[in-house]
């Protein structure tokens, strides 16, 4: 009922056709393509539409050979432990996971992980790296549209600079294989966010996740308020962030109506994000530190008739660990982030172990180029705060936070996030528990091909930033 | 009622020592001495008077009556961690301005100014810290109007009514990009600034030159008054340390050759995000770093080098470094990075620190380069009774403390957050609204 009511004839040329250049040598050879020749005067321009694909991505798995992985301690994302387990890998896919007796076939890779340990790629469900790249200059500041308080039509792909060398970093210390880009918190709605693969490319396109579905990210409390209330606009308030929610989500339900009905709607980018919302295609992640502000989120998610997938940052989330089970809503945490602003204030070491107790969702996030390097760890502290006041979660239900829980909450989770048949060959082979601040990643794969090697040089990916320059391909 | 205790029994060690009242035996730990030494399993410590008196593996014949007696059934012991370079004790919600006495960006001073004046001992965040087993600290107001910081503080944990230990131990300035930036637009300006202010002040300390006592201003900003110059006295004289904020290896070049004209600088770099191309010649000038752990990002053009090896490569080269707070999202994960630091020495390639070295890094090296060698940071006759026990390895991700013990008083360990962990053990309203559970 959403769909885009009048069908248009795109006209691919047209760029071409405006530069006069172009009208001379369409003129000597009698038209510069198809679609231009064959247009009949009477024809509409018309964009091509989302759903015949527009940024597609472009990325393909890089060359494998079928690998295995024995004798090593596996946890496989969805709170297995196999001790002296074998994962066996082939054609970008998992084939087996199991024991010691997993049969393997004869002439494939083996590497022996005795004393090591196997999870699946880790997953970053808030990161801006390529937004906001290193190095941070201003020239380099591409995160946040902050111009306006909802910009649902900013795509956060458009910013990403593929040559961040915050990715490999990621990568090399940190084992994540596929991570969320959102735009910053400065606007309600900020913009869509895209799942990329953490693969070096020269394009974003070749780095976007096939078939992963896009986010939009929004934003609670005193980031807008703070931001448009002081240019003397709205919101200025918490009450006023509600308010333009409130009618920007109603003009979308409006949209969304004109557009199934005979009479159409002109196509309004922003919007077409929200209908892309109300129709379950597009998650939300939502910026929110506060528990009371997040309860009204969730009346006005149903208000509103969308689902909030993930509400992120969410300090406060400890204290209605109940209500996030009930809705299904994942909470994206920090493990130790606290009192750097007013509503993160109440930030407690606890808060994963709590929301555990209660059965609801956590994730462990970043929203931090360093962090990121170190999410295992950052599950690792928020476990043990856990352990502290016997709330006993086990390694690999932890190992969870960082792999299938943020896979489950991007809507990529029957690809990757977990170590099952059928699945991508995302995994990391650990030289230590993952849980442990002495324990680095030895070798990283995505879909089945080796993307980075501790013990060969040549396996570090240099972003064309750092190239000859101090410390070029060095270990970082 | 002071209690016998025989760290190692033996009938005729008793009779031949004399007990003394103690304030404190903690036997049987993994004991940690902090002077980069491995641990030791067994160990002791004993404290009197407030004080270290012994600390090691307990020889027969060692006897000691004591009020509290810790059995620490095996677990680590340490001396309490020292963190520099913080801001603890100057603001409680950073972004809430009127609570933050970090930086003050409209003030006419600049190293004139003096954090020992504003530390709050309570704040949340020293509870917070002493309760993650951060017993000192040096803490500093950061740069905003100038290149200089103003003059930092030693400072212990107690929450006590006397935070401050040393005023005025140091004095910080900034001569990276910020720098520059803040002394009107380059390093070239920055540097004029400092030459400046050196010179006046070396006046102002009688050694050469006439004191000229105008301010240094920009339109209606002040750069350096009066004040300022005379707080920097002090640092031309050598009496008070400088720490430098840099992080390029040309900036740290730079930085060691100011040497030349100010022999008696005690300087100290901060961050040296790029102090290991520079090793050699930071090692030879013995100018001690608080080197930024684990930064490997070119976040900025001053930090292209950047890797997590720094501080290994720098420790290899016969550079004193100790871990920079500054850079990390609180101070309390200093024994994170360190042990970070440690599993970089089993990476190819990479250089870390091991274990004795890594925990020093965050106790006693920084307490020296603080001015508090052999007092803070350690456990050896002599310094301050600061033990922390631990509910595991401490530079283990997510260990903390079980006791606090500083100056060998027992410190307590709630907080506002150990407050709400407790209300939301359970989120039980059935009797009465969470606002009556406490």
């Amino acid at each position: 009922m959403f769909s885009h009511a009048r069908s248009r004839v795109r006209l691919g040329a047209l760029a071409v056709l405006s530069s006069a250049v172009a009208l001379g040598a369409c003129a000597t050879t009698g038209g510069s393509g198809d679609t231009a020749s064959t247009r009949s005067a009477d024809t509409a321009f018309a964009a091509r539409t989302e759903s015949e694909g527009v940024f597609p991505s472009t990325y393909k798995p890089y060359p494998n050979i079928a690998t295995a992985l024995t004798g090593a301690t596996i946890y496989d994302g969805r709170g297995g432990t196999i001790e002296n387990g074998t994962v066996f890998f082939s054609g970008a896919k998992i084939v087996a996971v199991g024991g010691p007796d997993t049969p393997i076939p004869a002439d494939i890779a083996v590497f022996d992980g005795t004393g090591k340990f196997v999870t699946p790629g880790i997953i970053d469900i808030h990161s801006h790296l390529g937004d906001y790249p290193s190095p941070g200059v201003d020239a380099h500041s591409d995160g946040n549209e902050a111009t306006a308080p909802t910009t649902p039509e900013v795509w956060a792909e458009h910013s990403v600079w593929p040559q961040d060398p915050g990715f490999s970093r990621a990568l090399a210390n940190g084992g994540i294989t596929s991570l969320q880009i959102l735009p910053g918190s400065a606007n309600l709605m900020g913009g869509r966010s895209v799942t990329l693969k953490n693969v070096p490319a020269r394009t974003v396109q070749g780095m976007k996740f096939p078939g992963a579905p896009y986010g939009m990210k929004m934003a609670c409390g005193e980031n807008p308020k703070r931001v448009y209330g002081g240019r003397g606009r709205a919101p200025s308030t918490r009450m006023g962030n509600f308010a333009v929610n409130r009618e920007t989500w109603l003009a979308a339900i409006d949209y969304a109506n004109d557009q199934a009905s005979e009479k159409g709607a002109k196509r309004d980018l922003g919007k077409e994000t929200l209908v892309g919302v109300l129709k379950g295609d597009i998650l939300i992640h939502n910026h929110c530190y506060r528990a009371d502000e997040m309860a009204l989120v969730l009346d006005m998610a149903k208000e509103m008739g969308y689902k909030v997938s993930a509400f992120h940052h969410a300090v406060e989330a400890y204290k209605i660990g109940d209500l996030l089970k009930q809705n299904d809503v994942c909470a994206a945490v920090w493990a130790d982030w606290y009192g750097f602003k007013m509503e993160s204030y109440d930030g407690i070491l606890e808060n994963a172990a709590f929301l555990q107790r209660e059965g609801a969702c956590v994730v462990i996030h970043s929203d931090d180029q360093d962090d990121i390097q170190r999410l295992n760890q950052e599950a690792a502290k928020a476990q043990k705060a856990g352990l502290r006041l016997g709330i006993n979660i086990p390694d690999a239900a932890v190992i969870g936070w960082i792999t299938y829980n943020p896979a489950k909450a991007m809507g990529i989770e029957v690809m990757t996030g977990s170590l099952e048949p059928g699945k991508l060959a995302d995994l990391v082979l650990w030289n230590g528990n993952p849980l442990s601040a002495y324990s680095r990643p030895e070798k990283v794969w995505i879909d089945g091909a080796l993307m980075y090697d501790a013990l060969n040089p040549k396996m570090r990916p240099v972003s064309d930033f750092e190239l000859g320059q101090p410390g070029a391909g060095d270990v970082k | 009622m002071k209690r016998l205790l025989m760290l190692a029994a033996s009938a005729a060690a008793l009779c031949a020592a004399p007990a003394l009242a103690q304030d404190m035996v903690v036997t049987n730990a993994t004991l940690v001495i902090g002077d980069g030494t491995a641990p030791i399993e067994g160990g002791a410590v004993v404290v009197d008077d407030g004080k270290v008196v012994f600390a090691g593996l307990p020889t027969p014949g060692q006897a000691f009556a004591t009020d509290v007696l810790i059995d620490a059934g095996g677990a680590w012991v340490t001396p309490g961690l020292f963190a520099t370079v913080t801001t603890l004790g100057l603001a409680d919600v950073s972004a809430v301005d009127e609570s933050n006495d970090i930086s003050a960006d409209k003030s006419p001073f600049s190293a004139a100014l003096d954090a020992a004046t504003a530390i709050n001992p309570t704040s949340e965040n020293i509870k917070v810290h002493r309760a993650a087993g951060i017993t000192r600290a040096a803490t500093t107001t950061m740069p905003a109007g100038s290149i200089f910081a103003g003059q930092g503080a030693i400072i212990d944990l107690d929450g006590d009514a006397r935070p401050v230990m040393q005023a005025r131990a140091f004095q910080m300035i900034d001569l990276g990009e910020g720098g520059g930036r803040r002394a009107g637009g380059s390093r070239v300006a920055a540097y004029a600034l400092l030459q400046a202010a050196l010179r006046e002040a070396q006046a102002l300390s009688g050694q050469s030159g006439i004191p000229q006592t105008t301010a240094i201003a920009r339109d209606n900003e002040v750069l350096l008054s009066r004040f300022d110059a005379e707080a920097l006295v002090p640092v031309v004289t050598g009496r008070q340390k400088l720490y430098v904020a840099v992080d390029r290896a040309a900036d740290i070049r730079a930085v060691l050759a100011l040497k030349a004209d100010y022999p008696r600088l005690a300087m100290v770099l901060v961050g040296a995000t790029e102090g290991w191309l520079v090793a050699d010649a930071i090692a030879a000038a013995g100018v001690p770093v608080i080197a930024n752990g684990l930064t490997d990002l070119p976040e900025t053009f001053e930090k292209l080098g950047a890797t997590q090896s720094n501080a290994g490569r720098m420790a290899r080269a016969g550079v004193t470094v100790a871990i920079n707070a500054a850079t990390l999202q609180n101070p309390r994960r200093l024994q994170q990075v360190a042990g970070n630091l440690v599993a970089l020495t089993r990476m190819p390639g990479a250089a870390g620190l091991d274990w004795g070295q890594a925990f020093a890094a965050i106790s006693s090296v920084p307490a020296a380069i603080s001015g508090m060698g052999g007092k803070a940071g350690v456990l050896k006759p002599g310094a301050l009774g600061d033990v922390v026990v631990w509910d595991g390895d401490p530079l283990e991700a997510g260990s903390v403390p079980t006791r606090v013990f500083i100056g060998g008083r027992e410190q307590r360990l709630e907080s506002h957050q150990s407050g709400l962990r407790d209300r939301y053990r359970d989120l039980d309203e059935s009797d009465r609204p969470k606002a009556f559970d406490w």
